[in-house]
């Protein structure tokens, strides 16, 4: 299964993408981010700092998502 | 109200908006680019948004401080961009009948929209430009209490 997942703030600049295609065996929250983290060694200190949404929530670990799911990494935000 | 804008906040416009003849008082709030952080010079601060999910953040805010005071109108509005020093990136304005409780309700609704809305601010500084994202434990999902 393959999910997009869109990225943001640093993690976007250093990744050099705003989306990444990324392919999944369970499909889970915590599979995505352990996949990511994976992908971008450089940047495995602020993805387990980061929070995941689905559809534009935010998710727990254990949340299953599929294919058609909107996905995002959420670094820390600093708004305001 | 809820808006993300890359044009310059009216925050005039903005309390005007919130008045009305139930509500004795109206407060509002005003984030603005400092130019000094500890010893780090700020020129400017770019600001990136994942709009969908901020706009509902935001508007989750709005609700949550329905719940808790008795307010007239809240109004949010955060600027996306560059913004150089002085500038306005967000504002806050509540109205409620009686000023303490516009005044808890527009602080709780800028900590609120600082913990969750999805919004990252860029630092340019002199010959120096990084994200910033505060740091703190590995937690993954914000709170919804306070």
């Amino acid at each position: 299964m393959t999910v997009t997942v869109r990225l943001f703030a640093r993690v976007r600049e250093t990744a050099g993408t705003e989306v990444v295609r990324l392919d999944l065996s369970g499909g889970s929250v915590a599979e995505v981010r352990e996949k990511l983290g994976a992908r971008y060694p450089p940047l495995v200190s602020l993805i387990a700092r980061s929070a995941l949404a689905v559809n534009g929530e935010y998710a727990p670990d254990d949340r299953a998502v599929s294919e058609t799911d909107e996905v995002a990494l959420i670094p820390p935000v600093s708004g305001g | 109200m809820i808006r993300l804008t890359r044009d310059p906040i009216d925050h005039t416009a903005l309390v005007d908006n919130v008045r009305q003849p139930g509500c004795g008082a109206v407060v509002s709030f005003l984030g603005t680019v400092r130019d000094l952080t500890g010893n780090e010079v700020t020129v400017a601060l770019e600001y990136e948004a994942y709009p969908p999910m901020a706009e509902r953040k935001m508007a989750d805010i709005v609700d949550d401080v329905r719940t808790r005071f008795p307010v007239g109108k809240v109004a949010l509005v955060h600027r996306l961009g560059r913004l150089e020093v002085g500038e306005i990136s967000v504002a806050v304005a509540v109205s409620a009948p009686h000023r303490g409780d516009a005044f808890a309700a527009c602080r709780h609704a800028i900590d609120r929209l600082k913990e969750v809305v999805p919004i990252w601010k860029k630092d340019l500084g002199e010959g120096r430009a990084e994200w910033v994202h505060p740091g703190g434990p590995p937690v993954s999902i914000p709170s919804d209490e306070p």
